[in-house]
């Protein structure tokens, strides 16, 4: 066993940096998210490992630091909150775009524009539908406890270097905030630079002695070439679609209706389903961990199974709700249910919805 | 066995560490917790107050609107949390500095002079201590060895001498929590 620790998720997400062999952090403090690099700050692990943490001078100046890390193969991680976020875009698309990994990770808080800083949900549509321009998706993942927060991490990493993709770890400020039991795991080594160039033929880590010159960018003027590069991200695309959809079901096997949530609004719903129960209500939870690929299959199945009804619980005025339904096509009942702008739903409240959306609606 | 507890009082008293200090312990005897603090504007302002939750079992909900258990340390925050607390549950607060003291029929109610007999102690740092052992008196979910190792765990190395002074605090807490 690990060793265990009390810990907020911002913390746990840092930590897990440092024990996943990253080699660079770049970040811009902003708040519920700058335990982050205060915790990495205080730790100093470059003088545990050698991982360079760096304030940069903005979110704008992080994002691109990781396009110029990542591509040399270095394993590169940045974090912000959801308006610092937006300031990544034009680099995430970028990153898509020149197939750089790389990871970042989102502290979601009260929207738009500057928002407050309390937890929100709002970002869906900009994590899995874009936000940057282009044809290009991220992996997205979503944690539900602090100890996610710090196993999302290595994943998220491995998913990024086997597709060569950017990810995504979207969390908000309750994950991010409140301290868990987190079991840790054990130190990875950062690799060699002759590693990285063993394991990353497309690395441009200096010039090769034989072979073709290695040029990353994300500009071809050509659009036929720009095509078929387009081509190549989408089937690239499809098979993580294929492969890498994860997701968690919770009390699904009797159930008559289907709680859809992700992130800490899973874990509002468990105590709504465990309250629902009590009075007698068969309903489950289904939890997606990767918000994109989205788990489409499992949604399917229980539509076919006879679900009276499925609620999608999100503090966002009714982002994934787009994505049940598409599954869903008007088979049965899907409704929304969500506080946002920084207010938290209570477990109660959810129940409620529940009755009056869902089995009185 | 899951106990849901609400910590409220002012910035400063050491709410938060309270609750901390809690977590840690049921860590420390193989339990699930978590500690959800208020943040931002909210703990600016002076007011400050957790959600913890020690359970034998995966945790769902971290943050509450109702609690088996609330510890008020302020008028604001008995104003708050009296009617957060589930009808049996238990009300413990210092009634220093109350002027509307509780009034719930439904529920159980203790006071602990915590600040007081931290100020005849000497040192009203250790207010939240007292606080502390007068909870763990009326609700034994936690033993005081874990407390103590949960201190030496959460408390740099510089400040474990003052651990005996804490266990006297806990210790004052449990000898002065009264039944209203």
């Amino acid at each position: 066993m690990g060793e265990l620790k009390l810990m907020k998720g911002n913390e746990a997400l840092a930590e897990a940096a440092i024990r996943a062999g990253v080699d660079g952090y770049f970040g811009y403090p902003i708040t519920p998210q700058s335990e982050v690099i205060e915790y990495l700050m205080a730790e100093k692990p470059y003088e545990r490992t050698g991982m360079v943490v760096l304030q940069a001078e903005s979110e704008v100046a992080s994002i691109n630091m990781l396009y110029g890390g990542g591509g040399t193969g270095k394993k590169v991680m940045t974090s912000s909150s959801s308006p610092g976020i937006s300031l990544m875009q034009e680099g995430l698309s970028y990153l898509a775009g020149a197939e750089i990994p790389c990871v970042v990770a989102n502290v979601v808080r009260g929207g738009p524009g500057l928002g407050d800083i309390q937890p929100a949900q709002s970002d869906y549509f900009q994590s899995v539908k874009g936000g940057g321009h282009g044809d290009y998706r991220l992996i997205v993942l979503a944690p539900s406890s602090v100890q996610e927060m710090s196993d999302f991490v290595p994943l998220a990493f491995d998913l990024a270097f086997k597709y060569r993709t950017p990810a995504l770890i979207i969390s908000d400020g309750l994950i991010g905030q409140m301290m868990e039991k987190v079991e840790l795991f054990d130190q990875m080594p950062r690799l060699t630079d002759e590693e990285v160039i063993k394991r990353h033929p497309w690395a441009t880590n200096g010039k090769p002695v034989r072979g073709e010159r290695r040029i990353l960018t994300s500009l071809d003027l050509d659009p036929h070439r720009l095509e078929s590069h387009n081509w190549h991200l989408q089937a690239k695309y499809k098979t993580i679609e294929e492969n890498e959809v994860r997701f968690e079901m919770l009390h699904c096997e009797d159930a008559e209706y289907i709680i859809v949530a992700y992130g800490s609004s899973a874990r509002i719903a468990q105590k709504s389903i465990q309250l629902a129960r009590e009075k007698g209500i068969k309903v489950g939870l289904l939890r997606p961990i990767t918000l994109w690929p989205f788990p489409k299959k499992p949604i399917d199945e229980l539509t076919k199974r006879g679900i009276k009804g499925f609620l999608s619980v999100e503090m966002s005025a009714g982002q994934m709700i787009e994505d049940v339904k598409l599954v869903v096509e008007g088979r049965t009942k899907v409704e929304h249910f969500g506080r946002y702008g920084g207010v938290i739903h209570s477990p109660e409240q959810v129940l409620e919805a529940l009755e009056q959306k869902i089995i009185g609606g | 066995m899951t106990e849901e507890i609400i910590i409220a009082g002012f910035g400063g008293q050491g709410v938060l560490s309270m609750g901390k200090i809690l977590a840690y312990s049921g860590i420390m005897q193989d339990q699930e917790v978590s500690w959800l603090p208020s943040y931002g504007p909210e703990m600016r302002g002076g007011t400050a107050n957790v959600t913890v939750i020690v359970s034998d079992e995966r945790i769902s909900s971290p943050t509450l609107t109702a609690f088996d258990t609330a510890i008020i340390l302020n008028q604001q925050s008995m104003d708050k949390f009296e009617h957060s607390v589930k009808p049996g549950g238990v009300l413990l607060y210092d009634p220093n500095g109350i002027i509307h003291h509780p009034k719930r029929k439904d529920i159980i109610i203790y006071e602990v002079k915590a600040a007081k007999l931290a100020a005849e102690m000497g040192n009203t740092k250790i207010f939240n201590m007292v606080v502390l052992g007068a909870y763990m008196k009326i609700k034994p979910i936690v033993k005081l060895e874990n407390v103590i190792k949960g201190l030496k765990k959460s408390l740099p190395e510089r400040y474990h001498k003052l651990i005996p002074l804490n266990e006297d605090a806990i210790t004052m807490g449990m000898n002065n929590v009264t039944k209203i």
